[in-house]
């Protein structure tokens, strides 16, 4: 019980300047945000063309099993000599360690799962639905954007919030190659042997995680047209590789 | 930097009897937590099918372990159970349960109700109705499941490394630390090429066990 209450009086001890939880929740959401909308940008509209087209099924394919493929440790820290070597050769970034590398990897990382499942979900939109809106003589550019990606949306946004969950998670482990984040307290904690440094930051990243879940859920629930809503929302899974 | 070769095989091949440790490790710890993430996984499953009811809360609990960043869980195991294989694994498990669970029901309830109805006609009584029948067509669903877990259990077995287990994980973050990239391309690419190749050897196992099954195109996540 003493833990739990040398917990909260952590808590309150530790919220406010630079290294205080406020600031590193601030820290931890900024750079998931920007590689999730990076990724968003890149993703989205190859996903549509591609699967609109019906070109690069493979490609999707194998992009989702690389995608599990490769460790995000491994990629992160991979980034690290990446942006050390960008930083000293280009004047694109002002330093190789800390927000750099973490949002390089956080980016990579977030990629194919948001291009697979709109390359799938605008691919599974009912060939008949697309026929009708091209004999009703809309452009084929209108039936991606206003025919299929409506249609698509709900496994779009699905690909979206499993990878914001990644990402959330993910972006802890920024703290190894010099970023702040929550991952700071963990990995200190580990470094200091500080139980309550260590088991306050996973209470953070765990809140956040869970609370990035369950805020996506709710923005599907809104952003979803009402007609496809009840239709689609139950066949969206993405654990099943069926 | 610039003048140090970027990947440098002399000391790959000066440290094979490590990273055959660090390999066999990594094996060893994804197969444990495969092993018993498929044990609670079937019995979890079963409960579910048996009651609908407490479905729901089941895959509620699973998908939070799910949702929770592995190193937050290590850290939350840390204190509790110190730097161990026992930590790791218990991590490791953790989010297998999730992923293995919903693909076990979902390829039991996908089974042919006319087949089922079959079966009990010809007088299969219920344990029979399952090993024999319901089992053998739900493979191809499972075994998928078993395959992304594995691959993401692989990827993740890397993290273990800060609690210092790791298998070639231990690499990445000796790289890290030393600064030393060739540690960190050997450890990343370890690991990719250990989920490939376990991946190819569960699409054959596949193959094997279910030869009825075609092959059909996997959905996204």
């Amino acid at each position: 019980m003493d833990f739990f209450v040398d917990l909260i009086q952590w808590f309150g001890d530790n919220w406010s300047g630079d290294t205080g939880w406020v600031a590193r929740t601030w820290e931890h959401l900024w750079i998931s945000g920007v590689a999730v909308v990076a990724a968003m940008v890149v993703a989205i509209p190859l996903g549509a063309w591609l699967g609109h087209t019906g070109r690069g099924g493979l490609i999707a394919v194998s992009v989702v099993n690389i995608g599990r493929a490769l460790p995000s440790f491994g990629i992160l820290a991979l980034a690290l000599p990446l942006t050390i070597w960008l930083a000293r050769t280009t004047p694109l970034i002002d330093s190789g360690i800390g927000f750099a590398p973490t949002v390089v990897a956080l980016f990579l990382l977030a990629l194919p799962p948001i291009f697979t499942n709109t390359y799938a979900g605008v691919r599974g939109v009912d060939a008949d639905i697309v026929e009708a809106a091209r004999g009703m003589g809309i452009g084929e550019r209108k039936i991606i954007t206003e025919v299929e990606m409506p249609i698509a949306s709900p496994v779009i946004l699905t690909g979206i919030r499993v990878t914001a969950v990644q990402v959330v998670a993910t972006a802890t482990l920024g703290a190894l190659v010099g970023f702040g984040g929550y991952g700071r307290f963990i990995v200190d904690g580990i470094a200091t042997q500080d139980r309550l440094e260590l088991v306050g930051g996973a209470v953070l990243v765990a809140l956040l995680s869970i609370l990035t879940e369950v805020g996506f859920s709710a923005l599907e629930r809104v952003v979803v047209p009402a007609g496809i809503r009840r239709r689609r929302r139950s066949d969206v899974d993405p654990f099943l590789a069926t | 930097m610039i003048g140090a070769p970027f990947f440098r095989w002399d000391w790959v091949f000066d440290h094979l009897d490590l990273i055959w440790d660090k390999v066999a490790e990594h094996l060893v710890l994804t197969g444990i937590a495969l092993g018993v993430g498929l044990a609670i996984s079937v019995a979890l499953a079963l409960v579910g099918l048996r009651f609908p009811r407490l479905y729901p809360p089941i895959t509620w609990v699973t998908g939070v372990l799910y949702t929770i960043p592995s190193l937050a869980l290590f850290a939350f195991l840390v204190p509790i159970t110190g730097f161990t294989t026992l930590t790791a694994e218990i991590g490791l498990v953790s989010y297998t349960l999730l992923i293995l669970i919903r693909n076990i029901v979902a390829g039991i309830q996908g089974v042919d109700p006319a087949v089922r109805e079959a079966a009990v006609g010809m007088g299969y009584a219920p344990r029979r109705l399952f090993l024999e029948i319901e089992l053998p067509l739900a493979l191809p669903v499972i075994l998928a499941g078993i395959r992304i877990a594995a691959v993401t259990t692989i990827g993740l077995v890397t993290i273990t490394a800060l609690i210092g287990k790791g298998g070639v994980g231990f690499f990445i973050l000796d790289g890290l630390v030393r600064f030393f990239d060739t540690e960190i391309v050997l450890g990343t690419a370890l690991s990719v090429i250990l989920a490939v190749v376990v991946d190819l050897s569960l699409v054959l196992a596949q193959r094997l066990l279910t030869p009825w099954a075609s092959r059909r195109t996997p959905v996204a996540g």
